[in-house]
């Protein structure tokens, strides 16, 4: 327990990995939280690949954690786009209202 | 190395009870603050575990940047006081055991593969890439990022171009009614719609602007 491992930063990953799984399939108010969950999972994957690349002692994975915060940053401003764009268009984001395709 | 378990508990229990806060919270707003603590409780994680250079990115992209727009667009939206149906929806309740088991499911597929990873020892022995201890993190990171990954950079400089430019072409609106100068019209004046050159007959003048 206190010698701090490889596992306990996955472990660390995993959990925060699953709620956010957990918070999109469980959410219920608007669209925005399940965009703040995606961030969460990349902010798991990210923490997997820089415990990986310290314990390793390989530089690659600190190098796609960038490239991961890039495309992160890019996800984050295209889907709020869209969001403000829906919100224009039909008043609500809320995720039980956005049903025009019936799905 | 207590000091070095004692840190790492607190930070990752600050991230963990953050990020659950993140998705059970009732007030967006309050969502988008404990995701900032999150970012930064995990990038203090980061600086500690030896990754300082990644760490501050973190701070600066994140908490920064991201952050910012996230808390822009719930204060834009009029979203924030919705109420909060979490767990408790009449009408939709089908799908949240489905939820959860899928989610227990993935957290125990992940925690078996983590002790999978300690029976096999000798994947530890990777090649190294030239890490020197003498180099700081941000001076070894720089010298792969520039050398052997430069086109994956380049490719992610095109990716944040095409996002910046989609969210300007999608949120930009053309208002109705409002008066603006139009700089084609401008330039692409001539002498001879311009200037009009009458002959003025004496004691009659000239009616312009008819």
């Amino acid at each position: 327990m206190i010698e701090i491992g490889l596992g306990h930063y996955l472990t660390l990953g995993a959990i925060i990995f699953t709620i956010g799984i957990v918070g999109i399939f469980l959410n219920r108010k608007n669209i925005i939280v399940i965009l703040m969950s995606i961030e969460l999972i990349l902010l798991a994957v990210n923490i997997n690949l820089v415990s990986f690349s310290i314990y390793l002692n390989d530089l690659s994975g600190q190098v796609f954690t960038l490239f991961i915060l890039t495309v992160a940053a890019a996800e984050a401003a295209i889907g709020l786009a869209i969001i403000v764009v829906y919100y224009r268009n039909a008043g609500t984001i809320r995720v039980e209202e956005i049903d025009n395709l019936k799905g | 190395m207590i000091a070095h378990a004692i840190f790492f508990y607190v930070f990752s229990l600050i991230a963990i009870i953050s990020a659950i806060m993140v998705t059970v919270s009732k007030n967006t707003v309050h969502s988008v603050f404990f995701l900032i603590l999150d970012f930064i409780s995990i990038s203090c994680l980061f600086i500690m575990i030896g990754a300082e250079f990644l760490g501050m990115i973190m701070l600066i992209v994140y908490v920064g940047a991201v952050a910012v727009l996230f808390l822009f667009v719930v204060m834009m939206l009029n979203v924030a006081q919705q109420k909060n149906q979490w767990l408790l929806s009449e009408d939709s309740s089908g799908h949240i055991p489905i939820g959860l088991i899928i989610s227990a499911l993935i957290f125990f597929e992940l925690i078996i593969v983590i002790g999978g990873w300690k029976y096999k020892p000798d994947l530890f022995n990777s090649n190294n890439l030239n890490t020197s201890s003498e180099l700081s993190n941000t001076h070894s990171l720089g010298q792969i990022l520039y050398t052997d990954y430069i086109h994956v950079f380049q490719i992610s400089g095109m990716i944040l171009l095409i996002a910046m430019i989609g969210a300007i072409v999608l949120t930009f609106r053309q208002r109705e009614g409002v008066k603006k100068q139009s700089y084609i019209k401008q330039i692409s004046r001539e002498r001879s719609e311009g200037v009009e050159v009458l002959d003025v007959p004496s004691n009659k003048g000239v009616k312009i602007d008819d």
